[in-house]
């Protein structure tokens, strides 16, 4: 493409049907506990979920 | 929905639903205007602004293509996934406070000095055993246990942190749970036996300091009301070292009083750090040192700040972490943990020392929000309703938010105790957070750029 470079492939729609383990670190446990920040959370299933 | 936006020199467009992210140049990034939220492109709309030439319909053509290949203007597909989260979630994580007394009166302090509006006490082994009984019981088929010890400050009862560890250890065994330890301290008492068990034993240990001296010490004062950097700054050095500069964080706070916080994230760079957070403060606009709706447009401008100096200090092969900055374009979490959340109150729960539960530290001691003890050993399936119903879609101002898959609609125990109302988030954080995302994506894009 000449306009738009991706930078990703991922899609979080995938996510729906390989997702959902609930194994992964709550969010407060890393350094919040005062905002909510999900997204940088690590996923358990790193490399391995197919998004 | 698509959100696009200029930041760090690069103009981005992010496929909200999808979790794409595309960098444009100018021409798509203009075209983009003229497509609705459908993604259908208006040609009428676009020639009566002078944008219809060939380059401008080569762009169109491209973001076009991008919404076939489901990567712009994807669908709202996860309301379907809340019944899921609200079927499956169970208590797998907890906060421990080890010790309602803290040894700092830092001036922001939501537990007040360690208390919680309640009295000094610590946690009894017994309690903590209890405790992590009751997680072994909730958590189901579940098998990652975080057990967050906190405070107060919890190294005031650091033997007790270490018999509640070795019996998790042991029934996690037992039981087939594995769990995860994380200490959070201010490090007045931390010494070379405790670094070593706490090394031996936990995945994570957040050091909590602000940055510069004058900084910390203007907030971090001990009973006596002396500053407390000097005697904390070169334990917590040899921490990060001892920890490979690896699982730990330096996690600091920043308030209307240091605007200027990238200095402080500097400082702590320039100290060896490499895992760092520093987070705005939370608290009520009558306290001074709060901050407010006009703090945002300086706030904004030291993100962007912020942003460059850490792809610059990268350029010059000094590489360090800023924790809100910390985003996995090609690995994201899955769409269900985005509609979770921190989980408060149905994952995630904290135990008093005494051995109440509430849904996060942050309610303890509120009696609305008891939810049990850890003797008996139920939850309040009413309050734990009010915390698993609640998400995205149940806020009102996240159904139209592009930054709803980030934060998940946002601190629940800011939004009660901001708005008195779970589903109103506090607004203020909403506005930061999505500046950060913006900063997190292009510090992404631009370094995809230089790569170049």
């Amino acid at each position: 493409m000449k306009h738009v470079k991706t930078l990703n492939e991922a899609n979080l729609v995938n996510s729906v049907e390989n997702g959902g383990c609930g194994e992964c670190q709550t969010s407060c446990q890393s350094a919040c506990k005062t905002s909510c920040t999900v997204a940088n959370q690590k996923c358990e299933k790193k490399g391995k979920r197919g998004r | 929905m698509v959100h696009k936006f200029d930041t760090l020199g690069v103009k981005c467009a992010l496929d909200v639903c999808s979790g794409t992210v595309h960098i444009l140049d100018d021409i798509s990034f203009r075209m983009l205007d003229f497509f609705d939220e459908e993604g259908n492109f208006n040609l009428e709309e676009a020639k009566k602004a002078d944008c219809a030439d060939e380059k401008c319909m080569e762009a169109v053509e491209e973001l076009k293509e991008l919404k076939e290949k489901n990567q712009l203007f994807t669908k709202d597909i996860y309301k379907a996934l809340v019944a899921h989260k609200e079927k499956k979630s169970v208590i797998k994580a907890l906060c421990l406070h080890i010790a309602h007394d803290c040894n700092l009166r830092c001036r922001y302090c939501f537990a007040h000095g360690g208390e919680y509006m309640g009295k000094r006490e610590i946690m009894s082994a017994e309690v903590g055993k209890k405790a992590i009984d009751f997680v072994i019981r909730e958590s189901g088929a579940r098998r990652n246990i975080e057990i967050d010890y906190f405070g107060g400050e919890p190294l005031m009862n650091f033997e007790v942190v270490k018999e509640i560890t070795e019996y998790a250890k042991q029934e996690g065994e037992k039981h087939n749970k594995n769990f995860r330890f994380t200490i959070t301290t201010n490090g007045l008492l931390l010494d070379d036996k405790k670094m070593e068990y706490i090394n031996e034993n936990m995945g994570n240990i957040v050091l909590s300091i602000d940055g510069r001296k004058e900084v910390h010490d203007k907030v971090r004062v001990r009973v006596d009301g002396s500053g407390s950097y000097d005697s904390i700054v070169d334990k917590f050095i040899k921490v990060a070292e001892s920890r490979n500069q690896e699982n730990y964080y330096v996690r600091g706070t920043f308030t209307r009083d240091n605007l200027d916080f990238s200095e402080d994230v500097m400082h702590l760079a320039n100290l060896g750090f490499e895992q760092i957070s520093v987070e705005p403060v939370v608290a009520q606009e009558t306290e001074d040192y709060a901050l407010r709706k006009e703090d945002l447009p300086r706030i904004f401008e030291e993100y962007d700040r912020l942003a460059e100096r850490i792809l610059e200090a990268r350029k010059n092969g000094k590489w360090f972490n800023f924790f809100h900055y910390m985003i996995d374009l090609h690995e994201s979490p899955c769409a269900y943990k985005m509609l979770s959340g921190c989980g408060a109150g149905h994952e995630y729960a904290a135990v008093t020392p005494s051995g109440d539960i509430y849904p996060c530290h942050q309610f303890v001691n509120d009696p609305k929000y008891k939810m049990g003890d850890v003797f008996e050993g139920r939850i309040d399936m009413d309050i734990r309703d009010i915390f698993v119903k609640s998400n995205i879609y149940t806020k009102e101002p996240c159904g139209d938010c592009w930054a709803r898959f980030y934060c998940s609609g946002g601190c629940a125990a800011n939004a009660i105790s901001m708005n008195k109302d779970i589903n109103k988030p506090y607004l203020l954080a909403c506005e930061m957070e999505k500046k950060r995302v913006e900063c997190a994506i292009a510090i992404k894009a631009r370094e995809a750029l230089d790569e170049e």
